[in-house]
């Protein structure tokens, strides 16, 4: 195997991972507001309902989650996944968003009570102050701990590996299986490009919000 | 007949009294000073006129329309609520100036989305048919409310860029331009040195002699004496003394009037 070859293979692992990573953050960023949102409820139930769901995503290890989700619907309805890589994106979605339902809960908290006042007493809607007075500070604050999530993401996705879907470390596992161990150590290569990359693009959008204190 | 009448207002939070049967009017113009030690129930009901806490009793009149009986047990709308809010503006202790935002997009934000749904709605927002007309008009009234409080230099700056003073003046400004019947502020200098007082409370001054009516929560005693045509001095959420400058500052009767104002005079 030339190092090309075994470039290529794991190229084509870091793919599965990049799917997993790109569509993870896509569905798990809007569907934590609303789960947020579920948790700030002022209907006592509803708020109770969802942050004992966001106990049990977050207390639960994401393995043992990708096992269910790809097991689950097998054994109770009879109908497992055909596709391995869709039983994983469901469990990164719901668990992700889980986690960030709880990082927009602590930014839209921190958010002091003069803001929505001051809202109110110019007339404005409790929908507009929340998108023209609320939101922006919000994303301000939220970018760093966002930010470590995104990045904790990166390394989480070969953990689809477990249910045997063919990501990065699964290819190199399959290296080390016929005796070529270098190949384990160079998936790290592809994991510190893309979180570095990703570091970049987020100290990017932080000085974006620069401009303004608060 | 009186622009604003506040009759009987009482508030509870939880087994707390804070406002004990307050009535009170004021005319077109007038400018109201309003007094007392903390915790006297000031901003309590600064808050009961501006729609932010609902008194458990009492009515609140502005002009010939009825604003708030507390005991009709009627929960308004969103859009009812928001329509009576306007007709008060309020000035906080702490700005609560948009971060994000210039100063000038602080001003302009809530007319421009007012005239957005005011012409949505088939109405027209002062005058103007289209949102441009419109938008124009906010911005230059906008820029004659900076140059009122001495801001001009400051349209495009960021409430961070600013000290505390020219904060309180953009939020004067930014109150203005909804052109409320009663401006109300809720201790505008309490959150200042001694430095930047003076300045907000000469723009305050400014906006006397243009005929606002205004209602002020303040511990500047000099000041509520030079400005105000009107004095209520609070205590126990109870008025327990008013009238004019001369009655309740210099010439008090009740004995804690008295206590509270030698308080201040030791200083």
């Amino acid at each position: 195997m030339t190092f090309q070859q075994v470039t290529l293979e794991l190229l084509k692992g870091f793919g599965q991972n990049c799917v997993i990573f790109v569509v993870t953050l896509a569905a798990a960023l809007p569907l934590g507001l609303v789960i947020a949102f579920g948790s700030m409820s002022k209907f006592k139930p509803l708020r109770w309902l969802v942050r004992t769901f966001v106990w049990i995503i977050r207390g639960s290890p994401l393995m043992l989650q990708l096992f269910i989700v790809l097991y689950v619907p097998g054994l109770v309805f009879g109908t497992p996944f055909r596709q391995r890589i869709v039983a994983a994106l469901i469990a990164f979605i719901i668990n992700y968003a889980a986690y960030f339902s709880e990082i927009y809960r602590g930014g839209i908290e921190s958010i002091s009570k003069g803001q929505y006042e001051a809202g109110q007493v110019l007339g404005m809607t409790r929908t507009q102050i929340f998108f023209k007075v609320v939101l922006l500070q919000v994303v301000k604050r939220i970018i760093p701990p966002i930010g470590n999530e995104v990045i904790t993401l990166v390394k989480d996705t070969s953990l689809a590996h477990v249910i045997a879907v063919p990501e990065i470390l699964m290819m190199s596992a399959n290296f080390t299986a016929k005796g070529l161990v270098w190949p384990l150590f160079y998936t790290g290569v592809f994991f510190l490009a893309f979180s570095g990359l990703l570091t970049i693009l987020l100290s990017f959008v932080e000085k974006k919000f620069d401009y303004y204190k608060g | 007949m009186a622009l604003l009448t506040v009759e009987n207002i009482s508030k509870s939070f939880s087994s707390t009294e804070v406002l004990k049967d307050i009535s009170f009017s004021l005319e077109k113009g007038e400018v109201l000073a309003i007094i007392g030690s903390s915790g006297s129930g000031k901003t309590t009901l600064l808050r009961c006129l501006n729609f932010l806490e609902r008194p458990d009793k009492g009515r609140i009149t502005v002009g010939d329309e009825l604003l708030l009986d507390a005991e009709d047990g009627r929960e308004y709308t969103e859009a009812v609520t928001r329509k009576k809010r306007l007709h008060f503006g309020l000035v906080f202790q702490s700005f609560n100036l948009f971060p994000q935002y210039t100063v000038l997009q602080n001003i302009v934000l809530a007319p421009e989305l007012l005239a957005k749904e005011e012409l949505k709605a088939g109405h027209e927002y002062k005058g103007c048919t289209t949102f441009a007309q419109a938008q124009k008009a906010i911005h230059e009234e906008a820029l004659g409310l900076l140059d009122r409080v001495g801001l001009s230099a400051k349209v495009n700056s960021y409430p961070c860029q600013l000290s505390g003073g020219q904060q309180q003046r953009v939020a004067i400004a930014r109150a203005l331009a909804l052109s409320p019947d009663i401006l109300c502020f809720d201790e505008p200098t309490s959150a200042l040195d001694p430095e930047l007082t003076g300045e907000v409370l000469k723009v305050i001054k400014g906006l006397k002699s243009e005929d606002s009516t205004m209602i002020i929560v303040t511990h500047e005693i000099a000041f509520a004496r030079d400005v105000a045509d009107k004095i209520i001095f609070m205590s126990d959420g109870i008025i327990a003394e008013e009238g004019t400058p001369e009655q309740v500052i210099n010439n008090p009767q009740n004995p804690r009037t008295q206590e509270f104002l030698s308080r201040f005079n030791e200083n």
